[in-house]
């Protein structure tokens, strides 16, 4: 029990050993020993779920050893709500990105399964990890079997999108770590003690001219891989460029490492940058929510388009984070997982057709309605999903986000909710060309439905959207704590000023309270008599 | 019990979603009227059971489970059955079921699998409905709002294949979208103002503040929430999806686009009556938007030549009406008139799909005429429908129509009754313009070249708004199958009886409880309602001759009136050239922004210009650096001397 996390951990890296013992020309095998272990991940992950205590401790599960003991690093993982369903969503799109990879891989097979699944264990890692120069560790590992997918196994232009994605994505770390370091010699001067702990860290309440640096310096490293514009042009190539599972890991897991840092470290780390730093970040988010959506309107190729749109979406993530409100981040924290959900399913869609026609460009496809029935329910059901229909995951997300962001500022919701709109624009757009009219292809004409194998790789997904859509309260009960950690750290106000302006309780807001978070997570700002009040910054 | 309402025809969907493909005609056609029925049959037992309660606390609640909790956000999902909801259950399960029925006939050519979709469509489509209308906060009811917005999508775009209603459906969206921007942050705003999204505690909230005097928070919120209402309703600025929406199957623009989902934000304003009422500001706009729109679709409606296109426009027209009650505070009577519209637009959107039906496919009503004698049943229902909409005497449309413009003048808008007035006289026209164009006189030969070409309206070149269903032209004429003329003629005994739910107030005193505590004080001038009702009767009876004299007796009058009009003609039937408009002003600079500016300069160019540019500075440093490297070594000895001689001469030097 107490290694249980570690079994998560090494289970993928266990199967790419495995792996490394299998003749390359056995393929068959490799591929049901990288399916079965990869399904074993996720089936290892799956108590979590049900272990995880919403009511229990900040951090659970953990597990501390000496790694460095000269530096003061540990080897020190432990989760709370958020990790834990970052680290579901990253074992089970980690299962579907290999099962989605079966026919499509047919070169250097071996090595390939051996990248995913050590990819794997980098990302987990990553989500899991307490001691700063560990999470380093992970995320750096995770660059270089990422590179190679792209690199090897993707398409024309693999080359110059593997080189952009790395070189982006190591500027940014590189900067980090001096960042990180920073925290750890300031860390040192205050108390005398080497040490990487995330958690003493959050604590600790640094000088705010170090956080203004600090927060700058993960900012680059956090805002490059989410990506926020204008560091994003890397995404639409390293998306286009790379195998269809590659293409779903990073959008679904890869991605959520930029904002999952933002809420692990800059936010309860560096409370003050934080605050400072909201317009910055309100302002780059409003701009990649209206910019991504409106380039993905202009693309004429089918995985770019997703690809923007990614940006569009990520973008509204930020803004509700830095709404730096309960619903806000419960929103963000929500609507990454959706992300993730729906956009890895547009991607695997595109891996579909990509497979059977070797092109992404969306004029030469059109009618597949008539083709593929199938593939074009599943398709219009996550095309919903992305753009928010209520009843499916995304509207969650998104009426949590604007919620949040209306309560901190009314202008802000007013552009994010533009992407309304716009998102159903390119999105239909795009159904239309791709689903809609006549086959006049005639490559089209014998295209073949989905198969077993690629309904099952949807299938997890549907259920998720619908359950997320219509039942989204155990998601939410599990983000209750670490969002209330979160917001301790940094709008300390929303627990303070509930104290002193409680009113007499309204019949709702008694029934608000008889939710045991309510009373932390309950709290925008009311006048004298009680009326709820938007913030004023 | 309630929950059962929306859920039986979404088990239907699912039924017919998940095993349509597999299953025959008949028995998806059964599911989906099945479903409905049962639906309505269990409406009628709750609205049966509402009236039995005390006037003062008709609500049934069904509450299903908390939806979303997040911080103080809290949505539950409760569903609420008052007077209000309850006419609406019974509008959308029975036209509903009616509408299931027609269509298993009207729908019959086509294949097995598309016939399942069709109707699993239909039936997620009276769920969604069902959810709105019945939905106890924003929250659900705004699913429900989405959910029939999404359907409306894929049945507009039913016939996928053909560019035009893909391009419809799509318009329908993205247009309704827009609306749903002001919609949510409507509902944002009032939970801020409130703490609450709750219909009920809104209005428990509301009720004791007094009506803004200038343009305050509640006024904005009602103003965003009128911004949905205008995309859904099809009103000013954005009613523009509906007349294209006709793309999809008749029964569809039935059902969808004429008695239910397009009345949605009719019935939201009703909904949140108190809220309204406290924004004096909001209301005078929704009052003079309606009453435009009433006017501006019914000119319209008087040069379209596609018989669909003309009801579109009228229902765009009706709706107008329906705001325009709104607006002046008498939301019994725009609820009434949404009630009784139902029955006859629906019958009329059922009457011209039995036209189209006959005649394979054909809309033009150029090329009808003399269908009188082939289509009795379509004929006389269709001519039933027309008297209720033109608003004669003893027809639904009359109580309705009259009482929204008696309520109007009542409260002293006398300029928007005399608007009122001129658009009921127009839709007295255009009414029986198609009734005299289609049922009378002779039908043209095949083919008629249209007189003149150059004025031949755009939507018409897109070729006619039908499927591959009706494609043959058969020579001799049917009447309505049966399916389809149970229909019809249930619809029009509806549409004479409608009216009569009003007499003595009835109609008002049981939605009541829904609007309090708004009371419409009560208006005692008899003899001004006599009048009043005399002028608009007038109305309707001239509207009728004069489309006799010009479409009946007459055409030449009527072809010359259009060349003498001819500018106004073509600006009509350019239906004012919004589309253009819109398409220059907005669609088009987003287009051209987005490619040129944003993809190709910026992020093309500039940002990864910059990026790229670094990569090519280090190469191009390095190129030149790389020459340091000759591999020579009297080049290295050379600079090794060199060295030597610098740092001797630094440290060397006095």
């Amino acid at each position: 029990m107490s290694y249980y996390l570690s079994i998560i951990l090494f289970t993928p890296l266990a199967g790419a050993f495995v792996l490394l013992l299998v003749n390359k020309e056995n393929e068959n095998a490799i591929r049901w020993i990288a399916n079965v272990v990869a399904f074993l991940g996720f089936v290892v992950s799956v108590p979590l779920w049900f272990w995880f205590d919403p009511r229990g401790a900040d951090f659970q599960f953990v597990e501390r050893a000496a790694w460095i003991p000269s530096v003061g690093a540990e080897y020190f993982l432990g989760v709370d709500g958020l990790s834990t369903l970052l680290i579901l969503l990253t074992t089970l799109m980690g299962t579907i990105a290999v099962l989605s990879s079966w026919t499509a891989i047919t070169e250097r097979v071996k090595e390939y399964y051996i990248f995913l699944l050590v990819l794997q264990t980098g990302m987990l890692g990553a989500f899991m990890s307490l001691d700063f120069l560990l999470f380093f560790l992970f995320w750096e590992v995770m660059l270089v079997p990422m590179y190679f997918l792209i690199g090897i196994w993707g398409s024309a232009n693999r080359l110059y999108s593997a080189i952009k994605f790395f070189l982006y994505t190591l500027v940014g770390s590189v900067v980090m770590l001096l960042g990180i370091l920073a925290l750890y010699f300031a860390y040192h001067v205050q108390t005398g003690v080497y040490t990487f702990d995330v958690t003493q860290y959050q604590k600790a309440g640094f000088d705010a001219g170090l956080q203004w640096w600090v927060f700058l310096a993960f900012f680059l490293g956090f805002a490059i891989k989410v990506p926020m514009f204008p560091f994003h042009t890397w995404l639409p190539d390293a998306h286009t460029d790379a195998p269809t599972a590659g293409s779903v890991i990073l959008a679904a897991v890869l991605l959520k490492m930029g904002t999952y840092g933002f809420l692990r470290f800059s936010l309860p780390i560096l409370p003050d940058a934080s605050h400072r730093f909201v317009p910055m970040m309100v302002v780059l988010s409003i701009i990649g929510i209206v910019y991504g959506a409106l380039v993905a309107l202009a693309q004429k190729d089918w995985k770019r388009l997703v690809a923007y749109s990614s940006v569009s979406h990520m973008a509204l993530v930020m803004l509700g984070m830095f709404a730096l409100n309960p619903v806000g981040i419960t929103g963000s924290i929500v609507q990454q997982l959706n992300h993730g959900i729906s956009t890895g399913a547009l991607f695997l869609l595109v891996g579909i057709v990509y497979e059977r026609r070797h092109t992404r460009e969306i004029s030469e496809y059109g009618g597949l309605s008539k083709v593929m029935p199938v593939y074009a329910a599943i398709f219009l059901i996550m095309t919903m999903s992305s753009i928010g229909l209520p009843t499916l995951n995304g509207f969650i997300g998104e009426f949590l986000i604007l919620q949040g962001v209306f309560v901190a500022d009314k202008r802000w919701a007013a552009f994010a909710a533009s992407g309304i709109v716009l998102g159903a624009a390119y999105m239909l757009y795009l159904y239309q060309r791709t689903m809609f009219g006549k086959v006049e292809n005639p490559k089209n004409e014998r295209l073949l439905d989905l198969d077993n194998r690629e309904f099952a790789t949807f299938a997890p997904l549907l259920v998720l959207a619908v359950w997320i859509g219509i039942y989204p309260a155990p998601f939410l009960r599990r983000l209750e704590s670490s969002v209330q950690h979160i917001v301790v750290r940094v709008s300390p106000q929303y627990a303070a000023k509930y104290a002193e302006c409680n009113p007499t309780p309204t019949p709702d807001r008694v029934a608000a309270s008889s939710n045991p978070a309510a009373k932390f997570l309950a709290a925008i700002p009311c006048d004298a008599n009680g009326n709820p009040l938007p913030e004023k910054r | 019990m309630l929950l059962a309402i929306p859920l039986l025809p979404l088990l239907g969907f699912l039924i017919n979603a998940s095993f349509g493909r597999r299953i025959s005609k008949a028995a998806a056609g059964a599911v989906a009227c099945g479903a409905m029925l049962a639906s309505f049959a269990i409406a009628v037992a709750s609205v049966v059971r509402l009236a039995s309660l005390e006037p003062d606390s008709r609500a049934i609640v069904s509450r299903a489970f908390t939806w979303i909790s997040s911080g103080d956000f809290t949505a539950d999902f409760t569903l609420r059955l008052d007077p209000l909801a309850a006419v609406m259950i019974l509008v959308v399960t029975g036209i509903g079921t009616l509408i299931h029925v027609y269509s298993t006939a009207y729908m019959h050519e086509e294949t097995a699998p598309e016939y399942a979709r069709y109707f699993s469509y239909l039936n997620l489509f009276a769920a969604f409905m069902l959810l709105l209308v019945l939905g106890s906060n924003f929250l659900v009811m705004f699913v429900g709002w989405e959910g029939v917005g999404l359907c409306s999508y894929l049945l507009i775009g039913f016939w996928f294949e053909k560019r035009s209603a893909s391009d419809a459906g799509k318009k329908a969206f993205i247009v309704n979208r827009i609306g749903d921007f002001g919609f949510v942050l409507g509902v944002l705003l009032a939970f801020v103002r409130f703490g609450t999204i709750d219909f009920q505690q809104i209005a428990r909230a509301a009720a004791p503040m007094s009506p803004e005097a200038g343009f305050g928070t509640i006024s904005i919120i009602t103003l965003l929430l009128f911004v949905g209402a205008t995309g859904k309703s099809a009103q000013i600025p954005l009613y523009v999806w509906l007349p294209d929406a006709m793309e999809g199957p008749t029964p569809v623009s039935a059902l969808i686009h004429a008695a239910t989902m397009v009345t949605a934000g009719v019935y939201m304003i009703g909904r949140n009556a108190v809220l309204f009422a406290h924004a004096p500001a909001t209301l005078t706009v929704v009052a003079v938007i309606g009453t435009a729109t009433a006017l501006m679709a019914g000119t319209i409606a008087l040069v379209q030549n596609d018989i669909k296109r003309v009801l579109a426009y009228s229902t765009v027209s009706q709706l107008g009406y329906m705001f325009l009650a709104m607006g002046v505070g008498a939301y019994a009577a725009g609820i009434f008139h949404l009630f009784t519209h139902a029955f006859f637009k629906a019958l009329l959107f059922l009457g011209s799909g039995a036209v189209i039906h006959a005649l394979g496919g054909e809309q033009d009503l150029r090329r009808m005429g003399g269908l009188k004698r082939d289509l009795p049943i379509t004929y006389w229902t269709f001519l039933i429908g027309s008297i209720a909409i033109a608003g004669v005497p003893g027809f639904a449309g009359f109580f309705s129509k009259d009482e929204i413009l008696f309520r109007t003048f009542a409260s002293g808008h006398a300029a928007l009754w005399t608007v009122g007035l001129l658009t009921a006289l127009l839709t007295a026209i255009y009414m029986f313009r198609i009734v005299f164009l289609a049922f009378f006189g002779e039908r043209p030969p095949e083919p008629v070249a249209p007189a003149h070409p150059e004025e031949e309206e755009p939507a018409a070149k897109g070729g006619h708004a039908t499927g591959p269903t009706h494609l043959a032209h058969p020579t001799h004429l049917h009447d309505a199958p049966p399916a389809m003329a149970l229909a019809l003629i249930v619809l029009a005994i509806g549409s004479v009886l409608a009216g009569y739910a009003s007499l003595g107030g009835r109609f008002e005193r049981f939605l009541e409880p829904s609007f309090a505590p708004e009371r419409v004080e009560e208006v005692a001038d008899r003899g001004l309602e006599l009048t009043l009702t005399a002028v608009s009767i007038a109305a309707a009876l001239g509207g009728i001759a004069i489309a006799a004299y010009f479409f009946l007796k007459n055409r030449r009058a009527a072809d010359r009136m259009a060349e003498r009009f001819a500018g106004v003609r073509r600006l009509l039937q350019n239906k004012y050239y919004v589309d253009e408009i819109y398409n220059g002003a907005i669609v088009q600079p987003i287009r051209i922004v987005s490619e040129n500016a944003l993809w190709k300069a910026i992020d093309v160019r500039v940002i990864d210009g910059a990026v790229n540019g670094v990569g090519e500075a280090v190469t191009g440093a390095s190129d030149i650096l790389r020459r340091l490297q000759t591999g020579s070594v009297r080049a290295y000895a050379a600079s090794l001397f060199l060295g030597v001689v610098l740092i001797l001469g630094y440290y060397l030097w006095p």
